[in-house]
Protein backbone atom coordinates (compact mmCIF):
# COMPACT_ATOMS: atom_id res chain seq x y z
CA UNK A 1 0.00 0.00 0.00
CA UNK A 2 2.54 2.31 0.80
CA UNK A 3 5.34 2.32 -1.58
CA UNK A 4 2.20 3.58 -4.62
CA UNK A 5 1.33 6.72 -1.83
CA UNK A 6 4.54 7.88 -1.53
CA UNK A 7 6.23 7.96 -4.88
CA UNK A 8 2.33 9.96 -5.47
CA UNK A 9 2.29 12.10 -2.60
CA UNK A 10 5.78 12.82 -1.94
CA UNK A 11 8.47 14.63 -3.77
CA UNK A 12 7.14 13.81 -6.97
CA UNK A 13 7.27 17.25 -9.08
CA UNK A 14 3.78 18.45 -10.22
CA UNK A 15 3.52 18.12 -14.63
CA UNK A 16 0.05 19.43 -14.81
CA UNK A 17 -1.55 21.78 -12.58
CA UNK A 18 -5.21 22.90 -13.36
CA UNK A 19 -6.58 25.95 -11.09
CA UNK A 20 -10.30 27.07 -11.74
CA UNK A 21 -10.15 25.75 -15.18
CA UNK A 22 -13.47 27.25 -16.96
CA UNK A 23 -14.84 25.97 -20.50
CA UNK A 24 -18.00 27.34 -22.12
CA UNK A 25 -18.91 26.05 -25.67
CA UNK A 26 -21.29 27.94 -27.97
CA UNK A 27 -23.37 25.79 -29.15
CA UNK A 28 -26.90 26.60 -31.24
CA UNK A 29 -28.51 25.70 -28.06
CA UNK A 30 -26.78 28.56 -26.10
CA UNK A 31 -23.63 28.01 -23.97
CA UNK A 32 -23.05 24.39 -22.51
CA UNK A 33 -20.09 24.51 -19.51
CA UNK A 34 -18.22 21.60 -20.51
CA UNK A 35 -16.01 22.05 -17.43
CA UNK A 36 -16.54 24.24 -14.59
CA UNK A 37 -13.80 25.48 -11.85
CA UNK A 38 -11.52 22.12 -12.24
CA UNK A 39 -8.41 22.32 -9.97
CA UNK A 40 -6.46 19.26 -10.42
CA UNK A 41 -2.54 18.33 -9.69
CA UNK A 42 -0.79 16.06 -11.71
CA UNK A 43 2.57 14.36 -10.69
CA UNK A 44 4.92 13.24 -12.30
CA UNK A 45 4.47 9.32 -12.72
CA UNK A 46 1.28 9.47 -11.60
CA UNK A 47 -1.26 7.23 -13.59
CA UNK A 48 -4.64 9.38 -13.49
CA UNK A 49 -8.01 8.05 -14.73
CA UNK A 50 -10.93 10.40 -15.48
CA UNK A 51 -14.42 8.86 -15.05
CA UNK A 52 -18.04 10.18 -15.33
CA UNK A 53 -20.69 9.73 -17.98
CA UNK A 54 -20.67 11.55 -20.94
CA UNK A 55 -20.68 15.21 -20.92
CA UNK A 56 -19.06 15.39 -17.20
CA UNK A 57 -16.07 17.07 -19.24
CA UNK A 58 -12.80 14.15 -19.05
CA UNK A 59 -12.42 13.98 -22.59
CA UNK A 60 -12.82 18.07 -22.82
CA UNK A 61 -10.07 18.47 -19.93
CA UNK A 62 -7.58 15.94 -21.74
CA UNK A 63 -7.78 18.04 -24.65
CA UNK A 64 -7.59 21.47 -23.11
CA UNK A 65 -4.12 19.97 -21.43
CA UNK A 66 -3.20 18.93 -25.36
CA UNK A 67 -3.94 22.88 -26.12
CA UNK A 68 -6.94 20.94 -28.55
CA UNK A 69 -9.24 23.32 -26.90
CA UNK A 70 -8.57 27.16 -25.39
CA UNK A 71 -10.10 27.49 -22.06
CA UNK A 72 -12.41 30.23 -21.14
CA UNK A 73 -11.41 30.54 -17.73
CA UNK A 74 -8.54 29.65 -15.08
CA UNK A 75 -5.37 28.40 -15.89
CA UNK A 76 -3.39 25.35 -16.61
CA UNK A 77 -0.10 24.18 -17.23
CA UNK A 78 2.36 21.25 -18.54
CA UNK A 79 5.74 20.96 -16.80
CA UNK A 80 5.70 24.11 -15.96
CA UNK A 81 4.58 25.84 -19.63
CA UNK A 82 0.93 26.75 -21.46
CA UNK A 83 -0.55 23.96 -22.93
CA UNK A 84 0.74 25.39 -26.48
CA UNK A 85 4.55 25.69 -25.84
CA UNK A 86 4.00 22.04 -24.17
CA UNK A 87 2.64 20.90 -27.31
CA UNK A 88 5.63 22.45 -29.12
CA UNK A 89 8.23 20.59 -26.84
CA UNK A 90 6.34 17.51 -27.41
CA UNK A 91 5.29 17.40 -23.97
CA UNK A 92 3.06 14.86 -24.32
CA UNK A 93 1.51 12.13 -26.53
CA UNK A 94 -1.87 11.49 -27.39
CA UNK A 95 -3.90 8.63 -28.24
CA UNK A 96 -7.18 9.07 -29.66
CA UNK A 97 -10.46 6.70 -28.59
CA UNK A 98 -10.35 5.33 -32.58
CA UNK A 99 -6.75 3.76 -33.09
CA UNK A 100 -6.92 6.35 -36.54
CA UNK A 101 -3.83 4.88 -38.10
CA UNK A 102 -3.48 5.94 -41.24
CA UNK A 103 -4.85 3.56 -43.98
CA UNK A 104 -1.89 3.78 -46.56
CA UNK A 105 0.61 3.98 -44.18
CA UNK A 106 2.19 0.71 -43.15
CA UNK A 107 2.44 0.39 -39.24
CA UNK A 108 5.87 0.95 -38.99
CA UNK A 109 5.28 4.19 -41.01
CA UNK A 110 2.72 5.05 -38.76
CA UNK A 111 4.80 4.70 -35.99
CA UNK A 112 7.22 6.48 -38.12
CA UNK A 113 4.61 9.69 -38.83
CA UNK A 114 5.55 11.73 -35.93
CA UNK A 115 8.73 11.40 -36.25
CA UNK A 116 9.35 12.85 -39.68
CA UNK A 117 7.51 15.63 -39.14
CA UNK A 118 9.30 16.46 -35.75
CA UNK A 119 12.45 16.17 -38.21
CA UNK A 120 14.26 13.47 -36.68
CA UNK A 121 17.25 11.37 -38.87
CA UNK A 122 16.28 8.30 -40.71
CA UNK A 123 18.43 6.28 -38.87
CA UNK A 124 17.03 7.35 -35.53
CA UNK A 125 13.21 7.14 -37.16
CA UNK A 126 14.09 3.40 -37.77
CA UNK A 127 15.70 2.80 -34.18
CA UNK A 128 12.71 4.45 -32.61
CA UNK A 129 9.62 2.86 -34.57
CA UNK A 130 11.60 -0.88 -33.50
CA UNK A 131 11.57 -0.21 -30.08
CA UNK A 132 8.58 1.35 -29.40
CA UNK A 133 6.77 -1.61 -31.36
CA UNK A 134 8.64 -3.63 -29.47
CA UNK A 135 7.24 -1.61 -26.16
CA UNK A 136 3.68 -2.84 -27.03
CA UNK A 137 4.74 -6.52 -28.52
CA UNK A 138 4.24 -5.28 -32.22
CA UNK A 139 7.61 -6.57 -33.45
CA UNK A 140 7.26 -7.60 -36.79
CA UNK A 141 4.16 -6.34 -37.99
CA UNK A 142 6.02 -2.99 -39.11
CA UNK A 143 5.44 -4.01 -42.80
CA UNK A 144 1.57 -4.89 -42.62
CA UNK A 145 -1.08 -2.14 -43.13
CA UNK A 146 -3.57 -1.14 -40.48
CA UNK A 147 -6.43 -3.39 -42.12
CA UNK A 148 -4.29 -6.35 -41.49
CA UNK A 149 -4.46 -6.07 -37.92
CA UNK A 150 -7.03 -6.85 -35.59
CA UNK A 151 -8.20 -3.67 -33.13
CA UNK A 152 -6.65 -4.38 -30.30
CA UNK A 153 -3.17 -4.43 -32.37
CA UNK A 154 -4.14 -1.55 -34.15
CA UNK A 155 -4.74 0.66 -30.69
CA UNK A 156 -1.57 -0.82 -29.54
CA UNK A 157 0.35 0.53 -32.73
CA UNK A 158 -1.40 3.61 -32.29
CA UNK A 159 0.01 3.90 -28.53
CA UNK A 160 3.29 3.03 -29.91
CA UNK A 161 2.89 5.84 -32.04
CA UNK A 162 1.94 8.53 -29.34
CA UNK A 163 5.35 7.14 -27.68
CA UNK A 164 7.48 6.84 -30.37
CA UNK A 165 8.83 10.48 -29.62
CA UNK A 166 9.90 10.02 -25.86
CA UNK A 167 7.11 12.52 -24.32
CA UNK A 168 7.02 12.09 -20.39
CA UNK A 169 3.48 12.61 -20.76
CA UNK A 170 0.86 10.48 -22.40
CA UNK A 171 -2.75 11.31 -22.85
CA UNK A 172 -5.09 8.36 -23.39
CA UNK A 173 -8.84 9.23 -24.27
CA UNK A 174 -11.08 6.27 -23.66
CA UNK A 175 -8.37 4.18 -26.16
CA UNK A 176 -10.04 0.65 -25.34
CA UNK A 177 -13.32 1.73 -25.26
CA UNK A 178 -14.13 -0.20 -28.82
CA UNK A 179 -12.29 -3.23 -27.73
CA UNK A 180 -14.28 -6.38 -26.01
CA UNK A 181 -13.35 -7.33 -22.58
CA UNK A 182 -10.84 -9.98 -22.90
CA UNK A 183 -8.87 -7.95 -25.64
CA UNK A 184 -9.09 -4.90 -23.31
CA UNK A 185 -8.21 -6.94 -20.30
CA UNK A 186 -5.09 -8.05 -22.06
CA UNK A 187 -4.37 -3.93 -23.15
CA UNK A 188 -5.28 -3.11 -19.72
CA UNK A 189 -2.09 -5.48 -18.36
CA UNK A 190 0.48 -4.24 -20.77
CA UNK A 191 -0.36 -0.94 -20.57
CA UNK A 192 0.20 -1.11 -16.67
CA UNK A 193 3.78 -3.22 -17.36
CA UNK A 194 4.56 -0.36 -19.87
CA UNK A 195 3.92 2.37 -17.56
CA UNK A 196 6.23 0.26 -14.66
CA UNK A 197 9.05 0.24 -17.34
CA UNK A 198 8.74 3.76 -18.81
CA UNK A 199 8.14 6.31 -15.46
CA UNK A 200 5.61 8.05 -17.32
CA UNK A 201 2.71 10.16 -16.51
CA UNK A 202 -0.48 8.80 -17.93
CA UNK A 203 -3.94 10.93 -18.31
CA UNK A 204 -6.58 8.27 -19.08
CA UNK A 205 -10.08 8.64 -19.74
CA UNK A 206 -12.34 5.91 -19.56
CA UNK A 207 -16.03 5.20 -18.42
CA UNK A 208 -15.13 1.70 -16.86
CA UNK A 209 -15.20 1.61 -13.58
CA UNK A 210 -12.97 -1.66 -13.60
CA UNK A 211 -10.58 -0.12 -15.73
CA UNK A 212 -9.96 2.72 -13.74
CA UNK A 213 -9.71 0.77 -10.26
CA UNK A 214 -7.24 -1.47 -11.90
CA UNK A 215 -5.13 1.01 -13.97
CA UNK A 216 -5.06 4.08 -11.81
CA UNK A 217 -2.75 5.36 -8.86
CA UNK A 218 -5.54 8.20 -8.73
CA UNK A 219 -9.24 8.31 -9.66
CA UNK A 220 -11.04 11.70 -10.52
CA UNK A 221 -14.80 11.16 -11.01
CA UNK A 222 -16.33 13.88 -12.50
CA UNK A 223 -20.32 14.61 -13.29
CA UNK A 224 -21.93 16.57 -15.80
CA UNK A 225 -23.93 19.93 -16.47
CA UNK A 226 -21.67 21.49 -15.44
CA UNK A 227 -18.48 19.05 -16.15
CA UNK A 228 -17.10 19.63 -12.71
CA UNK A 229 -14.80 17.14 -10.68
CA UNK A 230 -16.78 14.90 -7.49
CA UNK A 231 -13.94 13.54 -6.35
CA UNK A 232 -10.39 12.31 -6.30
CA UNK A 233 -10.12 8.90 -5.06
CA UNK A 234 -5.95 7.91 -3.96
CA UNK A 235 -5.71 4.03 -4.64
CA UNK A 236 -4.26 2.00 -2.00
CA UNK A 237 -3.53 -0.68 -4.09
CA UNK A 238 0.62 -1.12 -4.74
CA UNK A 239 2.14 -0.67 -8.41
CA UNK A 240 2.70 -4.29 -9.43
CA UNK A 241 -1.09 -5.54 -10.18
CA UNK A 242 -1.67 -8.74 -11.33
CA UNK A 243 -5.51 -9.22 -13.25
CA UNK A 244 -6.68 -11.39 -10.26
CA UNK A 245 -5.82 -7.75 -7.91
CA UNK A 246 -9.33 -7.01 -9.10
CA UNK A 247 -11.13 -9.81 -6.57
CA UNK A 248 -9.34 -8.36 -3.26
CA UNK A 249 -11.35 -6.52 -1.26
CA UNK A 250 -8.94 -3.56 -1.53
CA UNK A 251 -9.97 -3.75 -4.95
CA UNK A 252 -13.67 -4.01 -4.07
CA UNK A 253 -13.55 -1.06 -1.77
CA UNK A 254 -12.37 1.51 -4.02
CA UNK A 255 -14.29 0.10 -7.14
CA UNK A 256 -17.27 0.66 -4.67
CA UNK A 257 -16.03 4.27 -3.83
CA UNK A 258 -16.07 4.94 -7.74
CA UNK A 259 -19.30 4.30 -8.21
CA UNK A 260 -20.54 6.09 -5.36
CA UNK A 261 -18.98 9.33 -6.11
CA UNK A 262 -20.27 8.36 -10.05
CA UNK A 263 -24.28 7.93 -8.01
CA UNK A 264 -23.64 11.05 -6.01
CA UNK A 265 -22.89 13.49 -9.31
CA UNK A 266 -25.94 11.94 -11.25
CA UNK A 267 -28.21 12.28 -7.97
CA UNK A 268 -26.82 16.25 -7.75
CA UNK A 269 -28.13 17.17 -11.60
CA UNK A 270 -31.29 14.51 -11.81
CA UNK B 1 -18.41 -15.59 -20.98
CA UNK B 2 -18.03 -17.43 -23.92
CA UNK B 3 -15.12 -18.86 -26.26
CA UNK B 4 -14.53 -15.37 -27.68
CA UNK B 5 -11.07 -15.47 -28.03
CA UNK B 6 -8.41 -12.84 -30.13
CA UNK B 7 -9.90 -13.71 -33.27
CA UNK B 8 -13.00 -12.02 -31.81
CA UNK B 9 -11.37 -8.87 -31.95
CA UNK B 10 -12.86 -6.43 -34.60
CA UNK B 11 -10.95 -6.82 -38.55
CA UNK B 12 -9.22 -10.65 -37.14
CA UNK B 13 -9.79 -13.24 -40.21
CA UNK B 14 -10.07 -10.65 -42.46
CA UNK B 15 -7.62 -12.06 -45.78
CA UNK B 16 -6.81 -11.93 -48.75
CA UNK B 17 -7.64 -15.55 -50.23
CA UNK B 18 -11.85 -14.89 -49.61
CA UNK B 19 -11.98 -12.13 -51.32
CA UNK B 20 -10.53 -13.16 -54.66
CA UNK B 21 -12.62 -15.93 -54.47
CA UNK B 22 -15.45 -13.81 -53.91
CA UNK B 23 -14.81 -11.76 -56.60
CA UNK B 24 -14.52 -14.41 -59.55
CA UNK B 25 -17.45 -16.02 -58.01
CA UNK B 26 -18.96 -12.34 -59.28
CA UNK B 27 -17.66 -12.45 -62.24
CA UNK B 28 -19.48 -16.11 -63.16
CA UNK B 29 -22.47 -14.54 -62.05
CA UNK B 30 -22.94 -11.31 -63.75
CA UNK B 31 -21.48 -12.65 -66.96
CA UNK B 32 -25.02 -14.35 -67.63
CA UNK B 33 -26.96 -11.04 -67.41
CA UNK B 34 -24.57 -8.96 -69.04
CA UNK B 35 -25.17 -11.49 -71.56
CA UNK B 36 -28.71 -11.52 -72.01
CA UNK B 37 -28.57 -7.46 -71.80
CA UNK B 38 -26.68 -7.48 -74.75
CA UNK B 39 -28.54 -9.58 -76.44
CA UNK B 40 -32.14 -7.99 -75.86
CA UNK B 41 -30.08 -4.75 -76.82
CA UNK B 42 -29.62 -6.60 -80.34
CA UNK B 43 -33.15 -8.02 -80.73
CA UNK B 44 -34.41 -4.14 -80.33
CA UNK B 45 -31.68 -2.91 -82.50
CA UNK B 46 -32.78 -5.19 -85.64
CA UNK B 47 -36.43 -4.89 -84.77
CA UNK B 48 -36.19 -1.22 -84.55
CA UNK B 49 -34.42 -1.60 -87.66
CA UNK B 50 -36.91 -3.10 -89.46
CA UNK B 51 -39.53 -0.58 -88.46
CA UNK B 52 -37.98 2.77 -89.08
CA UNK B 53 -36.53 1.37 -92.71
CA UNK B 54 -39.53 -0.13 -93.38
CA UNK B 55 -41.41 3.61 -94.70
CA UNK B 56 -38.25 3.43 -97.67
CA UNK B 57 -38.98 -0.02 -98.63
CA UNK B 58 -42.94 0.61 -98.69
CA UNK B 59 -42.54 3.63 -100.58
CA UNK B 60 -40.16 2.28 -103.22
CA UNK B 61 -42.79 -0.93 -104.01
CA UNK B 62 -45.69 1.87 -104.28
CA UNK B 63 -43.90 3.43 -106.88
CA UNK B 64 -42.80 0.71 -108.65
CA UNK B 65 -46.16 -0.57 -108.55
CA UNK B 66 -45.85 -3.95 -106.63
CA UNK B 67 -46.52 -5.14 -103.66
CA UNK B 68 -44.11 -6.76 -101.27
CA UNK B 69 -43.96 -9.60 -98.16
CA UNK B 70 -43.02 -9.28 -94.88
CA UNK B 71 -39.63 -11.17 -95.38
CA UNK B 72 -38.86 -9.16 -98.47
CA UNK B 73 -39.59 -6.02 -96.69
CA UNK B 74 -37.03 -7.45 -93.85
CA UNK B 75 -34.45 -8.49 -96.27
CA UNK B 76 -34.80 -4.89 -97.62
CA UNK B 77 -35.11 -2.71 -94.42
CA UNK B 78 -31.62 -4.34 -93.17
CA UNK B 79 -29.57 -3.88 -95.96
CA UNK B 80 -30.58 -0.65 -97.54
CA UNK B 81 -27.81 1.95 -98.42
CA UNK B 82 -29.34 5.19 -96.36
CA UNK B 83 -30.82 3.91 -93.71
CA UNK B 84 -32.52 5.79 -91.26
CA UNK B 85 -31.36 3.02 -88.83
CA UNK B 86 -28.71 0.98 -90.07
CA UNK B 87 -28.59 -2.36 -88.74
CA UNK B 88 -25.47 -4.14 -86.51
CA UNK B 89 -24.11 -5.77 -88.80
CA UNK B 90 -23.72 -3.34 -91.25
CA UNK B 91 -22.22 -0.71 -88.32
CA UNK B 92 -20.13 -4.23 -87.99
CA UNK B 93 -19.32 -3.84 -91.37
CA UNK B 94 -18.39 -0.73 -91.97
CA UNK B 95 -16.25 -0.90 -88.43
CA UNK B 96 -14.68 -4.06 -89.52
CA UNK B 97 -13.60 -1.43 -93.34
CA UNK B 98 -12.29 1.55 -91.64
CA UNK B 99 -10.75 0.22 -89.06
CA UNK B 100 -9.00 -3.32 -90.06
CA UNK B 101 -8.54 -2.59 -93.41
CA UNK B 102 -7.56 1.15 -94.27
CA UNK B 103 -3.84 2.00 -93.21
CA UNK B 104 -4.27 3.86 -90.10
CA UNK B 105 -2.99 6.75 -92.09
CA UNK B 106 -5.15 6.96 -94.75
CA UNK B 107 -7.95 9.81 -94.38
CA UNK B 108 -10.46 6.49 -94.67
CA UNK B 109 -9.43 4.99 -91.84
CA UNK B 110 -11.77 5.42 -88.23
CA UNK B 111 -8.51 4.70 -86.43
CA UNK B 112 -6.91 7.74 -87.87
CA UNK B 113 -9.82 10.12 -86.67
CA UNK B 114 -10.22 8.42 -83.37
CA UNK B 115 -6.23 9.05 -83.19
CA UNK B 116 -6.95 12.58 -83.86
CA UNK B 117 -9.70 13.12 -81.03
CA UNK B 118 -8.11 10.85 -78.67
CA UNK B 119 -4.94 13.03 -78.93
CA UNK B 120 -6.84 16.24 -78.02
CA UNK B 121 -9.02 14.73 -75.47
CA UNK B 122 -6.00 13.34 -73.62
CA UNK B 123 -3.93 16.49 -73.92
CA UNK B 124 -7.49 18.35 -72.66
CA UNK B 125 -7.77 15.92 -69.67
CA UNK B 126 -4.24 16.40 -68.67
CA UNK B 127 -4.60 20.49 -68.60
CA UNK B 128 -8.32 20.00 -66.91
CA UNK B 129 -6.57 17.41 -64.08
CA UNK B 130 -3.47 19.72 -63.53
CA UNK B 131 -6.19 22.64 -63.36
CA UNK B 132 -8.71 20.93 -61.48
CA UNK B 133 -6.10 19.96 -58.78
CA UNK B 134 -4.98 22.88 -58.61
CA UNK B 135 -8.56 24.76 -57.51
CA UNK B 136 -9.50 22.00 -55.39
CA UNK B 137 -6.35 22.92 -53.13
CA UNK B 138 -6.42 26.45 -53.40
CA UNK B 139 -10.43 25.65 -52.48
CA UNK B 140 -9.37 23.83 -49.27
CA UNK B 141 -6.58 26.08 -48.51
CA UNK B 142 -7.78 29.45 -49.33
CA UNK B 143 -11.00 30.70 -47.60
CA UNK B 144 -11.41 33.61 -50.10
CA UNK B 145 -11.19 30.98 -53.08
CA UNK B 146 -13.68 28.46 -51.08
CA UNK B 147 -15.87 31.16 -51.49
CA UNK B 148 -15.32 32.60 -54.71
CA UNK B 149 -14.00 29.47 -56.59
CA UNK B 150 -17.05 26.99 -56.70
CA UNK B 151 -19.91 29.12 -57.99
CA UNK B 152 -17.71 30.01 -60.84
CA UNK B 153 -17.04 26.31 -61.71
CA UNK B 154 -20.67 24.93 -61.38
CA UNK B 155 -21.57 28.21 -63.21
CA UNK B 156 -19.21 27.24 -65.90
CA UNK B 157 -21.04 24.02 -66.19
CA UNK B 158 -24.31 25.35 -66.79
CA UNK B 159 -23.82 26.67 -69.94
CA UNK B 160 -24.11 24.25 -72.79
CA UNK B 161 -21.07 23.25 -74.14
CA UNK B 162 -22.12 23.38 -77.70
CA UNK B 163 -22.70 27.27 -76.97
CA UNK B 164 -19.69 28.06 -76.14
CA UNK B 165 -17.07 25.73 -78.35
CA UNK B 166 -17.24 27.85 -81.19
CA UNK B 167 -16.75 31.19 -79.28
CA UNK B 168 -13.52 29.36 -77.90
CA UNK B 169 -12.25 28.48 -81.07
CA UNK B 170 -13.10 31.71 -82.91
CA UNK B 171 -11.53 33.57 -80.63
CA UNK B 172 -8.55 31.50 -80.03
CA UNK B 173 -8.38 31.29 -84.30
CA UNK B 174 -8.38 35.02 -83.90
CA UNK B 175 -4.60 34.94 -82.00
CA UNK B 176 -3.48 31.99 -84.16
CA UNK B 177 -4.02 29.21 -81.86
CA UNK B 178 -5.37 26.52 -84.01
CA UNK B 179 -5.63 22.62 -84.24
CA UNK B 180 -5.48 20.42 -81.32
CA UNK B 181 -5.17 23.29 -78.89
CA UNK B 182 -9.06 24.75 -79.44
CA UNK B 183 -10.45 21.26 -78.81
CA UNK B 184 -8.06 20.24 -75.88
CA UNK B 185 -9.61 23.25 -74.31
CA UNK B 186 -12.53 22.34 -74.88
CA UNK B 187 -12.21 19.40 -73.08
CA UNK B 188 -10.31 20.81 -70.32
CA UNK B 189 -13.18 22.71 -69.83
CA UNK B 190 -15.42 19.96 -69.38
CA UNK B 191 -13.42 17.87 -67.39
CA UNK B 192 -11.84 20.19 -64.71
CA UNK B 193 -14.93 20.21 -63.06
CA UNK B 194 -15.67 16.78 -61.48
CA UNK B 195 -12.00 17.09 -60.88
CA UNK B 196 -12.46 20.01 -58.88
CA UNK B 197 -15.58 18.76 -57.03
CA UNK B 198 -13.67 15.32 -56.04
CA UNK B 199 -10.46 16.64 -55.20
CA UNK B 200 -11.65 18.97 -52.89
CA UNK B 201 -14.13 16.14 -50.95
CA UNK B 202 -10.97 14.38 -51.12
CA UNK B 203 -9.15 16.57 -49.61
CA UNK B 204 -11.87 17.52 -46.84
CA UNK B 205 -11.83 13.91 -46.04
CA UNK B 206 -9.84 13.35 -43.21
CA UNK B 207 -11.82 12.96 -40.04
CA UNK B 208 -11.66 15.43 -36.87
CA UNK B 209 -9.26 13.32 -35.37
CA UNK B 210 -7.23 12.28 -37.81
CA UNK B 211 -6.23 16.18 -38.18
CA UNK B 212 -6.34 16.59 -34.44
CA UNK B 213 -3.32 13.96 -34.24
CA UNK B 214 -1.40 16.16 -36.57
CA UNK B 215 -2.19 19.17 -34.23
CA UNK B 216 -0.70 17.09 -31.47
CA UNK B 217 2.41 16.99 -33.81
CA UNK B 218 2.54 21.04 -33.97
CA UNK B 219 2.52 20.37 -37.77
CA UNK B 220 2.35 22.77 -40.28
CA UNK B 221 -0.66 22.89 -43.23
CA UNK B 222 2.26 21.79 -46.05
CA UNK B 223 2.71 18.62 -43.40
CA UNK B 224 -0.80 18.09 -43.46
CA UNK B 225 -1.85 18.88 -46.76
CA UNK B 226 1.34 15.85 -47.92
CA UNK B 227 0.53 13.38 -45.16
CA UNK B 228 -2.36 13.48 -44.95
CA UNK B 229 -5.00 15.57 -46.88
CA UNK B 230 -3.36 14.38 -50.45
CA UNK B 231 -2.96 10.24 -49.65
CA UNK B 232 -6.92 10.66 -48.04
CA UNK B 233 -8.14 12.33 -51.56
CA UNK B 234 -6.38 9.84 -53.61
CA UNK B 235 -10.01 7.14 -54.40
CA UNK B 236 -11.48 10.95 -54.46
CA UNK B 237 -9.58 11.66 -57.53
CA UNK B 238 -9.65 8.63 -59.13
CA UNK B 239 -13.36 8.57 -59.23
CA UNK B 240 -13.72 11.58 -60.79
CA UNK B 241 -11.15 10.93 -63.25
CA UNK B 242 -13.17 8.96 -64.41
CA UNK B 243 -15.78 11.18 -64.90
CA UNK B 244 -13.33 13.80 -66.48
CA UNK B 245 -12.01 11.02 -68.98
CA UNK B 246 -15.25 10.42 -70.62
CA UNK B 247 -16.41 14.45 -70.26
CA UNK B 248 -13.05 15.20 -72.28
CA UNK B 249 -14.08 12.54 -75.20
CA UNK B 250 -17.10 14.69 -75.03
CA UNK B 251 -15.33 18.06 -75.18
CA UNK B 252 -12.84 16.86 -78.34
CA UNK B 253 -15.84 15.81 -80.25
CA UNK B 254 -18.04 18.85 -79.76
CA UNK B 255 -14.73 21.06 -80.10
CA UNK B 256 -14.41 19.22 -83.97
CA UNK B 257 -18.19 20.11 -85.11
CA UNK B 258 -18.11 24.10 -84.87
CA UNK B 259 -14.84 24.16 -87.06
CA UNK B 260 -16.04 21.98 -89.86
CA UNK B 261 -13.09 19.55 -89.30
CA UNK B 262 -12.27 17.26 -91.91
CA UNK B 263 -10.54 14.92 -89.05
CA UNK B 264 -11.68 13.70 -86.00
CA UNK B 265 -13.90 10.90 -84.96
CA UNK B 266 -16.29 14.61 -84.37
CA UNK B 267 -15.93 15.42 -88.14
CA UNK B 268 -16.57 11.82 -89.18
CA UNK B 269 -20.12 12.56 -87.35
CA UNK B 270 -20.45 15.86 -89.15
CA UNK B 271 -19.73 14.70 -92.54
CA UNK B 272 -21.88 11.47 -92.04
CA UNK B 273 -25.01 13.70 -91.06
CA UNK B 274 -24.51 16.23 -94.24
CA UNK B 275 -24.32 13.28 -96.48
CA UNK B 276 -27.22 11.37 -94.70
CA UNK B 277 -24.16 8.42 -94.19
CA UNK B 278 -25.86 7.20 -91.49
CA UNK B 279 -23.92 3.95 -91.35
CA UNK B 280 -20.64 6.38 -90.93
CA UNK B 281 -22.44 8.14 -87.86
CA UNK B 282 -23.17 5.17 -86.56
CA UNK B 283 -19.44 3.61 -86.59
CA UNK B 284 -18.24 7.13 -85.39
CA UNK B 285 -20.39 6.61 -82.66
CA UNK B 286 -19.89 3.43 -81.73
CA UNK B 287 -15.75 4.06 -81.94
CA UNK B 288 -16.24 6.71 -79.56
CA UNK B 289 -18.23 4.61 -76.86
CA UNK B 290 -15.57 2.45 -77.31
CA UNK B 291 -12.09 4.71 -76.67
CA UNK B 292 -14.40 6.10 -73.64
CA UNK B 293 -14.77 2.79 -72.28
CA UNK B 294 -11.02 2.33 -73.04
CA UNK B 295 -10.03 5.46 -71.01
CA UNK B 296 -11.96 4.75 -68.36
CA UNK B 297 -11.14 1.27 -68.19
CA UNK B 298 -7.16 2.44 -67.85
CA UNK B 299 -8.14 4.48 -65.39
CA UNK B 300 -9.60 2.08 -63.52
CA UNK B 301 -6.62 -0.11 -63.93
CA UNK B 302 -4.47 2.71 -62.80
CA UNK B 303 -6.06 2.99 -59.83
CA UNK B 304 -6.21 0.01 -58.85
CA UNK B 305 -2.51 -0.04 -58.81
CA UNK B 306 -2.25 2.54 -57.32
CA UNK B 307 -4.48 2.28 -54.23
CA UNK B 308 -3.02 -1.03 -53.88
CA UNK B 309 0.45 -0.14 -53.15
CA UNK B 310 -1.00 2.52 -51.31
CA UNK B 311 -2.52 -0.16 -49.23
CA UNK B 312 -5.78 1.34 -49.66
CA UNK B 313 -7.27 -1.27 -51.35
CA UNK B 314 -7.08 -5.29 -50.41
Amino acid sequence: MTEARDLNSGAQPVVIEAKGLDLTFRTNDGPVQALSNVDLDIRKGDFVSFIGPSGCGKTTFLRVVAALEAPTGGTVTVNGMTPDEARRARAYGYVFQAAGLYPWRTIGRNVKLPLEIMGYAREEQDRRMKDVLQLVDLEGFEKKYPWQLSGGMQQRASIARALAFDADILLMDEPFGALDEIVRDHLNEQLLSLWNRTGKTIGFVTHSIPEAVYLSTRIVVMSPRPGRITDIIESPLPRERPLDIRDTAAFIEVAHRVREGLRAGHDDTV
Amino acid sequence: MSLTGPLAAPGAGTGRSGRVGLMLRGMGRTAGPVLAVVAALFVIWYAAAVWMNSQWTLDQAARADRTVTFSEIVADTLNQDRPKLPAPHQVAVELYDTVLDKPVTSRRSLVFHAWITLSATLTGFAIGTVLGMLLAVGIVHNRAMDMSVMPWAIASQTIPILAIAPMIIVVLNSVGVQGLLPKAIISAYLSFFPVVVGMVSGLRSPETQQLDLMKTYSASDGQVFWKLRLPASMPYLFASLKVAIAASLVGAIVGELPTGAVRGLGARLLSGSYYGQTVQIWSALLMAAACAAAMVGIVGLIQRVVLRRMGMER
